[in-house]
C-alpha cells in the first residue's frame, strides 16, 4: 500500500482511514493528541478529535457514530486504568468491541500488561516515533477492513 | 455484502441501534450497488424530516451556533441528525475534522446522531454521501437534519439547495458590508444570522443586511417567504431561541404552503443526477487506468489527445452497460 495509505477504492473514490482521537477525564495535556492527530492527517488519514474532558461514553458514541477504524487515546494524568476500563465496557455494551483501541501518553510499565488485558491494542510511551505510530495504526486499520471484508464479501461495503 | 446481512443492519438500525446506524452510513458513503439497495429500501419512508442547512465563512461559528439549536431543538422534542462536512487537506488527502469538536456535547445524547463527512476530492462525491445521509436519517425517523457546510465551492452550494431552510451565518467585522457576503449568498438565505452578536459591531452588520433584505429583488424566495434576520451570540447562549422559533415558523410555512414536499423532490432529483455523474466518473476512472500506456504515447506528441478523450467516455459508456 503507498504512503497515501488509503485502501481499496470504491466506485472509483477511495474510502481513507477514520481514526477517533480522543482526550478524557480531567486531563489537559492535549499537546500529544494534537501532535498525533496532525501527524494521522498528514498521512491522508481522516481523524476526529473530540476534544477535552470527554467522558468514556462520549468518546464511544462518538466513534459509533463516526464508524470509525481505530480509536486513539491520549491519557497523561494517571487516570489511565479507570478510564480505558469503562471505555471497553461501553465500546462493548454498543457491539463495537471490533473497533481497535490504542492509547498514548506517560503510562507507567506496570500498568501495561492489565491494560493489554483490557483489551487495548497498542500502547505509545512518551517519545514513541511518529513513523512508527502512524505505521501502527494504519495495520491496525488494515486489518479491521480485512475482518469486515471476510464476513461481508466487501471491504467495509 | 450479502444481501441478507444488508438486510440484518437495516433492521437493526431501524429499531434504533446506533452502530447498525453508523455502519449503514459508511455503506451508502459511495455509490456502490450496496449503497442502492439501502436507499432504495430506505427512501420510501423518507421525506417527513425538516433539512435545515447552515452555511457561512469558516470561523463565522456555525459549529458552535449548530450545537446551541441542538440544543433548543432537543428541549423542544425533536430528534436531531447532523451532517458536518469539513475540509479535507489539499495536500495529504487526510483531514482533521473540526466541526464535531464543538457539538461533542451532545454525543451520549441518544436523540442526536452527528457524523462528519471530509470534502474529498472526487467530484460529486462529497454531494453524492451527504445527500444520501440526509435520506438515511430521514427514513430512520430524526425530525431535524442539521448539515453544516463550509460555504465555498459549487459542490456546497448543491447541498445547500436541498435543504428546506437555509440559515447563512455571518459574523461582526466579516460582512460590514453586504458586498463581502459571498455572491449569491444574499439570494439563497431563508435566515440570516448575525452571530457573534456579543462583539461591538453587531448591530452595524445588522443594519447592513436588514437593509439590503429589504430591496425587493432579494427580499423574498420563491416560495414566498421573506428572508428573517437574527443575532445570536453562540458562546454566550442569547438569541438561540428566537432563531429557533423563525426555524419552525419556516418550517410551518413550507408545510403549508405544500413547498416541503416540492423540496424533498428537488433534493431527491439532485441525488439521483449526483449519483449518475459519481457512477460515470468511476467508469472514466476506470478506463483511464486501462488506458494509460496509449495515452502516454499519445500525451507525448499531443496528437490525438481530443481523440483520445472521446475514446475514453466511449469505453466508460460500454463499461457502464456492461
Ligand atoms: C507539557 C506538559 C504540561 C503542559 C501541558 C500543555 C498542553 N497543552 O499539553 C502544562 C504546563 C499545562 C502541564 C500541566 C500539568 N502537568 Co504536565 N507535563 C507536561 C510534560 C512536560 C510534557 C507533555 C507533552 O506535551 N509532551 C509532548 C507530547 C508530544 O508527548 P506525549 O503527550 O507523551 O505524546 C507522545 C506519546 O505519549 C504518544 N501519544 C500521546 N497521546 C497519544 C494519542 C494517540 C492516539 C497516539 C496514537 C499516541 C499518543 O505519542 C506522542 C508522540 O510520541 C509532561 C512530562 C512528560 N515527560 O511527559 C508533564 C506531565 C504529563 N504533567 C504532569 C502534571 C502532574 C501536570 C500538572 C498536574 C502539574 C500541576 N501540578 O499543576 C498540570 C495538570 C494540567 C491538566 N489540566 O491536566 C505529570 C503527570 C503525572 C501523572 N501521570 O500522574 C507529568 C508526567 C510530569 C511529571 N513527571 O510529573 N503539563
Ligand atoms: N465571541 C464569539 N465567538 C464565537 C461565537 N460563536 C463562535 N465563536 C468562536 O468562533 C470560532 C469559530 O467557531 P466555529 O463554530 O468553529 O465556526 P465555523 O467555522 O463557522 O463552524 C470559535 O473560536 C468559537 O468559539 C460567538 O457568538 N461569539
Ligand atoms: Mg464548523
Amino acid at each position: 500500500m503507498s504512503s497515501l495509505q488509503s485502501t481499496e477504492a470504491v466506485g472509483g473514490a477511495v474510502r481513507r482511514f477514520k481514526v477517533l482521537v480522543a482526550k478524557m477525564g480531567l486531563d489537559g495535556h492535549d499537546r500529544g493528541a494534537k501532535v498525533v492527530a496532525r501527524a494521522l492527517r498528514d498521512a491522508g488519514f481522516e481523524v476526529i478529535y473530540t476534544g477535552l474532558r470527554q467522558t468514556p461514553e462520549q468518546v464511544a458514541l462518538a466513534a459509533v457514530q463516526e464508524d470509525v477504524d481505530v480509536i486513539g487515546v491520549s491519557i497523561l494524568n494517571g487516570a489511565h486504568i479507570h478510564l480505558m476500563k469503562r471505555l471497553m465496557t461501553k465500546l462493548k455494551d454498543l457491539g463495537a468491541d471490533d473497533i481497535p483501541v490504542v492509547l498514548g501518553g506517560t503510562i507507567p510499565v506496570p500498568d501495561l500488561e492489565p491494560l493489554y488485558r483490557l483489551g487495548i491494542r497498542e500502547i505509545f510511551l512518551p517519545g514513541t516515533s511518529l513513523a512508527e505510530i502512524i505505521e501502527k495504526v494504519r495495520k491496525l486499520a488494515e486489518e479491521k477492513r480485512s475482518r469486515e471484508e471476510a464476513v461481508t464479501g466487501v471491504g467495509g461495503c | 455484502m450479502e444481501a441478507a446481512s444488508i438486510e440484518a443492519l437495516l433492521e437493526r438500525a431501524e429499531k434504533g441501534n446506533l452502530r447498525a446506524l453508523g455502519r449503514l452510513l459508511t455503506l451508502i458513503e459511495h455509490p456502490t450497488p450496496h449503497a442502492i439497495q439501502i436507499l432504495e429500501r430506505l427512501a420510501k419512508r423518507a421525506g417527513r424530516a425538516q433539512v435545515i442547512g447552515f452555511t457561512g465563512i469558516p470561523g463565522a461559528g456555525k459549529s458552535t451556533l449548530a450545537s446551541r439549536v441542538i440544543g433548543a431543538l432537543r428541549r423542544r422534542g425533536y430528534r436531531v441528525a447532523v451532517v458536518a462536512i469539513d475540509p479535507s487537506s489539499p495536500f495529504s488527502g487526510g483531514s482533521i475534522m473540526g466541526d464535531r469538536l464543538r457539538m461533542q456535547e451532545h454525543a451520549s445524547d441518544p436523540g442526536v446522531f452527528i457524523r462528519s463527512i471530509p470534502t474529498r476530492g472526487v467530484k460529486g462525491g462529497l454531494s453524492t454521501a451527504a445527500l444520501a445521509m440526509i435520506e438515511v436519517f430521514d427514513a430512520m425517523g430524526y425530525d431535524k437534519i442539521i448539515v453544516e457546510t463550509v460555504g465555498v465551492g459549487q459542490s456546497e452550494v448543491d447541498i445547500i439547495n436541498a435543504a428546506h431552510t437555509i440559515i447563512v451565518v455571518t459574523m461582526p467585522g466579516a460582512g460590514d458590508d453586504v458586498q463581502a457576503l459571498k455572491a449569491g449568498v444574499m439570494e439563497i438565505g431563508d435566515i440570516y444570522v448575525v452571530n457573534k452578536s456579543d462583539k461591538a459591531e453587531a448591530n452595524k452588520t445588522a443594519a447592513y443586511l436588514q437593509f439590503a433584505l429589504e430591496r425587493e429583488d432579494i427580499g423574498r424566495r420563491e416560495s414566498g417567504w421573506k428572508p428573517r434576520l437574527v443575532k445570536t451570540s453562540a458562546v454566550l447562549g442569547m438569541g438561540i431561541d428566537s432563531l429557533v422559533d423563525v426555524i419552525e415558523e419556516h418550517w410551518n410555512f413550507l408545510r403549508e404552503s405544500g413547498w416541503s414536499g416540492r423540496k424533498v423532490e428537488a433534493r431527491r432529483i439532485l441525488m439521483a443526477k449526483m449519483m449518475a455523474e459519481s457512477m460515470l466518473s468511476a467508469k472514466v476512472m476506470e478506463a483511464h487506468m486501462e488506458s494509460l500506456g496509449y495515452l502516454e504515447e499519445v500525451a507525448r506528441t499531443g496528437e490525438g489527445i481530443f481523440r483520445a478523450a472521446e475514446e475514453l467516455a466511449r469505453r466508460a459508456a460500454r463499461k457502464m452497460l456492461e
